[in-house]
């Protein structure tokens, strides 16, 4: 049994297709993206070597940390909308009618390809036909706001749609975590006398909290490298005003062409993502990891 | 409802709780509903303003039905526009993409639930930090490497890049569910002088159909709603998904609500129509794949 559960052959045979593929669709190209940081290049004629200047002019680049910033306060907002979708699966989790048929209704935005949804909010934002502003029109606005093209309400006006996305998301992980505590607990606690604000914040948030921080990662991260729905809705407009990390970085390399520069970008990306999941991690980390069994 | 006075006597104050408790979640139900009606309002405008002219569109009210369906809107879409082929391109570059991840993942998934090696844990290991890696900052890279192997504009790059992608994921999904099936019957299939392969394919890989299909509804919906990938590295309008297709083909019907309502509907109908027959397997593969981390 061993000796047959051991054999070399057969182990390789199923782990190195697996391994080599993402070895050079994933492994070998964030190595190479950090390494075409230190070129000079436009994708066409050779490369030349120029050191750290990418990265030089990267901290310079004051378009870059305006893209930087934006991206922060997306992960920011995404952040602090957790705890709503908190809230509603804690009411979605305690047993009332319908709760399966509404957390489905929450998904459905989730499963659409942000292209789809993109365009659907740009015909939402539509200055003159658009549902809001017809809407605000029939309240009686006079002048409602452009959302799009105004550099002020752009980012807010993106983060709507990111909402709508992924609320169910979000509302639905949570409802499973809290679904898998032991009813047993809650009746002990309601024996005790603790009332419903008590049995939720004092014992169902603290046995959730470890995917509580999984979304706090999965938010965080997922707000750091947002592309899609930025880069067809506004593609980073006007003037800059919702340029993100992702978006910024496409439009050096692929319109720009100049592949150094956003190969550095790409980099950056990738170590704050990494620097954020682990910071988020350590500063997550349990002192009292909870077990009641 | 608690503000009796302290005189009141305990069953008046068991018989009028409930009043409260009922005002209470019939409060709580407005907002939940409200939610859900938040969260397919835009999809009915969008159904409503496919079926219209730009006429109806810019004189009736949002929700107001059109005085006939135009459902030519469709017809024309799917005649003049390349609908028809990205539909195609999406359904097998999905599938193949699906079936190569699955496939790959369950024999990872095997050798190190299974089969005894030294390197197994630092394998998953790197499966597992994968999953964090940003696309974004492999995007560069990737292209380079496609076209220098001659790649680029060819279907096969996308397919191999969904399955690197995906892998971790699916091999997260599936491990929950090795490590809990009992091995008994392997054992015994061993000890009969069975093969590993044949015992893989005949014994375990039927005994993961379940979860197999779990991990394929996710595959599927990030497969199909993908655009970065598509966007870059194909440049043949023949070989388009319908994601990065409709994308194009919106942006030439700028003025056209019907087109484009009845474009963006034809892109997420597939998809809508698989979560009314399989919802509660995607909200249950959803929370899988997310809160086991």
């Amino acid at each position: 049994m061993d000796k047959v559960m051991s054999n070399k052959k057969i182990i390789a045979l199923y782990v190195l297709p697996s391994l080599l593929l993402i070895m050079a669709i994933i492994y070998i190209p964030i190595v190479l993206t950090g390494y075409y940081g230190l070129m000079k290049w436009d994708g066409v004629s050779s490369m030349s070597f120029i050191g750290m200047e990418n990265y030089a002019s990267l901290m310079k680049d004051d378009a870059f940390w305006n893209s930087v910033y934006h991206s922060f306060l997306f992960a920011v907002l995404s952040t602090v909308s957790l705890a709503v979708y908190m809230i509603v699966a804690l009411i979605l989790a305690g047993n009332i009618k319908g709760a399966g048929l509404l957390r489905k209704i929450y998904l459905i935005p989730m499963l659409l390809s942000s292209v789809a949804i993109a365009q659907l909010w740009l015909k939402i934002y539509h200055p003159t036909n658009g549902i809001l502003n017809s809407f605000l029109v029939s309240l009686g606005v006079e002048d409602p706001p452009a959302w799009l093209s105004d550099p002020k309400l752009v980012l807010y006006a993106l983060f709507i749609p990111i909402l709508w996305q992924y609320a169910g998301f979000y509302i639905l992980i949570y409802y499973a975590a809290l679904k898998n505590i032991p009813a047993s607990l809650i009746e002990a606690a309601r024996i005790d006398g603790a009332n419903p604000w008590q049995i939720a914040l004092r014992i169902k948030l603290p046995l959730v909290s470890e995917v509580v921080k999984v979304t706090i990662v999965l938010a965080v991260v997922g707000s750091l490298k947002y592309f899609d729905l930025i880069y067809v809705m506004t593609d980073g407009g006007p003037n800059g005003a919702s340029e993100v990390m992702a978006s910024y970085m496409y439009q050096k390399a692929f319109r720009g062409f100049d592949f150094g520069y956003g190969s550095a970008i790409g980099f950056f990306l990738l170590i704050i993502c990494m620097v954020a999941t682990w910071a988020i991690r350590k500063a997550t980390a349990s002192k009292d990891t909870i077990q009641y069994s | 409802m608690r503000t009796a006075s302290p005189a009141v006597s305990v069953p008046v104050m068991r018989s009028s709780r409930p009043v409260g408790a009922r005002i209470g979640s019939g409060l709580l139900y407005v907002v939940l509903i409200a939610g859900a009606v938040l969260q397919i309002l835009p999809l009915v405008w969008l159904l409503l303003f496919s079926l219209k002219n730009n006429q109806e569109v810019f004189n009736l009210p949002p929700f107001a039905l059109p005085s006939h369906p135009k459902w030519e809107n469709y017809e024309n879409v799917w005649q003049q526009g390349n609908i028809g082929r990205y539909f195609m391109n999406s359904v097998l570059i999905t599938v193949v993409a699906v079936v190569l991840t699955i496939l790959l993942a369950s024999f990872v998934t095997f050798a190190i639930t299974r089969m005894r090696w030294k390197l197994s844990s630092l394998v998953l290991g790197l499966f597992m930090v994968g999953m964090m890696i940003p696309v974004h900052s492999t995007l560069i890279p990737l292209f380079i490497l496609f076209q220098k192997v001659g790649l680029t504009d060819n279907q096969l790059s996308i397919i191999l890049s969904y399955t690197a992608f995906n892998l971790p994921i699916t091999i997260m999904i599936l491990l929950g569910f090795y490590y809990a099936l009992p091995r008994e019957v392997e054992e015994a299939a061993i000890m009969d002088g069975c093969s590993v392969n044949r015992m893989f394919f005949r014994i375990v890989m039927p005994m993961t159909l379940s979860v197999i299909a779990t991990a394929a509804i996710i595959n599927m919906i990030y497969n199909w709603n993908e655009f970065i990938f598509v966007n870059t590295f194909i440049s043949s309008d023949n070989l388009k998904t319908l994601t990065v297709g409709v994308q194009n083909f919106v942006g030439q019907y700028t003025t056209d609500w019907g087109a484009i309502g009845a474009t963006l509907m034809i892109s997420i109908l597939p998809i809508l129509v698989i979560f009314l027959v399989l919802s509660n397997r995607i909200v249950e593969g959803i929370a899988a794949g997310s809160v086991k981390g």
